[in-house]
């Protein structure tokens, strides 16, 4: 009898801890998506009428346009995910094995500070260097390399730029944490074996670091692929990022139904590219999400 | 201290007791207004609350941001909307988010009559009206005269102005070059088929013009400072805004275009399901007074509605008034109200435009 109670009592503590998190996926991420996916299979016949129908959907597979834009946020978000491992990579390795103490926690530090400020203010900041009358231009000029200063906004490499500044430290704090788990003796022991520097990164160093460059790129890609600000402002009239199509329709059309289609649209397609990922890496997502 | 902090408990229990929104709506509490940058100006708003005790708050918005922000909450957040007059009709009637003016309330008298007409026309659903005029003016053309010279908003598209010149991504540039091409939108706004076909000879002609465009300007300041450094040479765009530039340099013009500038006619709506209407009312009657309607004027840099307010006894907008309308507003083009539905289609036509290499 006491036993059931103090089961009981345990179950109920046990739903209290829960219950923020519940209601929290629940009431915040749950019911708007169902709101919104019963919004995206509406159409309009009529002001203020609107009936069931996959309308939007075919909107978005018969317009080419939208179809385009979509492939292109993805093929971006690959790239840019790419150049930030590869970015990435070097300095995680040199905070890890490379550096140790004050050294480290400092090298750490300057990762981060850039993230002191509003995603905003950093995105404007590009934009001040890179205009054409902005710092870089001017200083090519005056260093005789240009002989008129260049635009270098509103080109696909200022916007892969952008990107991959935003998203550094996403990338290097879970390739830290799995590069430092890492035994210096298994390093040695592979060179002692007559491995050469590639053969150890190959053989010993990335099998290891797998679900941590796994979780770096499912959070880089997630957060390139939602990006709005940057691809937005550096991006310009050729920007075209999927989620500007989203706010578009959402805000200056006043089309939440497309919004709403585009919305889940997005949903999916990242959710495929994850699952792709994992594929092809061989990792299980359970392994991953515990080193995120 | 101790007597102060007192005094405000028992005020606070006071105010508990007797149900604070009461209280608050008879002490005038806090008027919500959403608008454009500029319009409501803070001495003009430190004047308002002095004299009624009404606290005002501003977001500043543009009119599709005040249709989606007020469409959400079903007309709810705000006590106060100045959307444009043609964006009123239609949606209103697809989401209802405005409620109509109880002109009782109003010193209407106050209203130059020839805009309070244009707003009866394109305002008035089921023979009430739902908005009141604030403050207007015209979108044209801004031209670096040191840099080049053009006349019509297709000179935007002249072979040596590649990358130099600037237009929104919206529906006024649409209309402007259906009128610069010749052509009268406003005439097929019923005639929807007429109407998509004349849009995709627009969008095809914006296309070809893209290389032109150095960006697609989102907001005032993004657009003044590509005037300011030179990277821009023309842009289409409003009279305050070209005024502004004019007087921080000379070379800078606002002229109207050849085919017509389009005006356009900012108004007071109320939301739907907005809470203080009586502070609402207060700030219209308060705002349409000559001497503060003047000073609005003056922030925005544009002509108020009320009577008595002219702007032009300023001696310098009064010369550039004259320099970019020689014939005064005479070629100016209103904006009808738009039909539901319209934007559907301008919106498939701007993408398009946008996707376009």
């Amino acid at each position: 009898m006491a036993e059931t109670t103090t089961q009981a009592s345990q179950r109920l503590i046990l739903w209290l801890l829960l219950a923020p998190a519940l209601i929290w996926l629940l009431g915040l991420i749950l019911l708007p998506h169902l709101d919104l996916a019963l919004l995206s299979l509406r159409e309009r016949t009529g002001p203020g009428e609107y009936a069931f129908g996959l309308a939007q959907y075919r909107t978005f597979f018969s317009e080419p346009l939208y179809w385009d834009v979509f492939v292109r946020t993805a093929t971006l978000s690959v790239i840019a995910t790419a150049l930030t491992l590869l970015l990435a990579f070097p300095i995680a390795w040199t905070i890890a094995k490379l550096t140790r103490g004050r050294l480290s926690a400092l090298l750490f530090a300057v990762c981060l500070i850039p993230f002191w400020v509003s995603e905003t203010v950093r995105t404007l900041g590009w934009m001040i260097l890179l205009r054409e009358t902005g710092v870089l231009p001017s200083l090519l000029v005056t260093l005789g390399v240009t002989e008129v200063p260049i635009e270098m906004l509103y080109r696909d490499a200022t916007i892969l730029v952008g990107l991959v500044y935003t998203s550094l430290l996403f990338m290097v704090v879970p390739l830290y944490g799995s590069l430092e788990s890492l035994d210096d003796s298994l390093i040695e022991a592979g060179y002692d074996l007559g491995g050469n520097g590639w053969t150890v990164l190959r053989t010993v160093v990335i099998p290891h670091a797998a679900p941590g460059i796994t979780a770096g790129c499912i959070v880089v890609f997630m957060l390139t692929l939602g990006n709005y600000l940057t691809a937005s402002l550096l991006g310009g009239k050729n920007s075209l990022w999927f989620t500007e199509q989203i706010y578009t329709q959402f805000i200056t059309r006043f089309n939440w139904e497309q919004g709403a289609a585009f919305g889940f649209l997005l949903l999916a397609l990242s959710s495929v590219m994850v699952w792709i990922g994992l594929r092809l890496s061989g990792q299980r997502f359970s392994d991953v999400m515990s080193r995120t | 201290m101790t007597a102060v902090r007192t005094r405000r408990r028992v005020a606070l229990l006071a105010c508990l007791l007797s149900g604070c929104a009461s209280l608050a709506n008879a002490a005038g509490g806090t008027l919500r207004i959403i608008t454009w940058a500029d319009y409501v100006p803070a001495d003009v708003v430190a004047q308002f609350t002095k004299e009624t005790g009404i606290k005002v708050e501003v977001a500043l918005s543009n009119n599709e941001e005040i249709i989606s922000k007020l469409r959400a909450t079903r007309g709810a957040g705000f006590d106060l909307a100045q959307p444009s007059q043609d964006r009123i009709l239609g949606p209103q009637q697809e989401f209802g988010i405005y409620k109509p003016i109880d002109l009782a309330k109003v010193q209407v008298d106050r209203i130059q009559p020839d805009l309070l007409a244009t707003v009866r026309r394109n305002a008035t659903i089921g023979g009430r009206l739902y908005a009141l005029p604030y403050v207007w003016g015209a979108e044209g053309l801004v031209v670096n005269t040191k840099r080049t010279q053009i006349n019509d908003y297709l000179d935007l598209c002249r072979a040596d102005l590649r990358g130099r010149t600037s237009v929104r991504l919206r529906r006024p540039t649409l209309m402007a070059f259906a009128f610069a091409m010749g052509k009268d939108p406003f005439a097929l706004y019923s005639d929807t088929k007429a109407y998509t076909a004349l849009m995709e000879q627009v969008g095809a002609r914006l296309i070809a013009c893209k290389a032109n465009f150095r960006f697609f300007f989102d907001n005032r300041d993004q657009l003044l400072n590509g005037m300011r450094s030179g990277e821009l040479h023309a842009a289409m765009m409003w009279d305050s805004g070209g005024w502004k530039l004019n007087r921080e340099n000379p070379d800078i013009k606002f002229i109207a275009p050849k085919s017509g500038a389009l005006g356009w006619l900012d108004t007071y709506a109320l939301p739907a399901r907005g809470k203080n209407e009586a502070a609402a009312y207060a700030w219209i009657n308060f705002t349409l007074r000559p001497e503060i309607a003047a000073r609005i004027a003056k922030s925005i840099g544009n002509f108020s509605a009320a009577k008595g307010a002219d702007q032009l006894t300023d001696p310098v907008l009064r010369a550039q008034f004259a320099a970019s309308f020689p014939e005064g507003f005479k070629s100016v083009r209103w904006y009808p109200a738009i039909p539901p539905g319209l934007e559907e289609i301008e919106g498939r036509i701007l993408d398009r435009v946008k996707a376009a290499k």
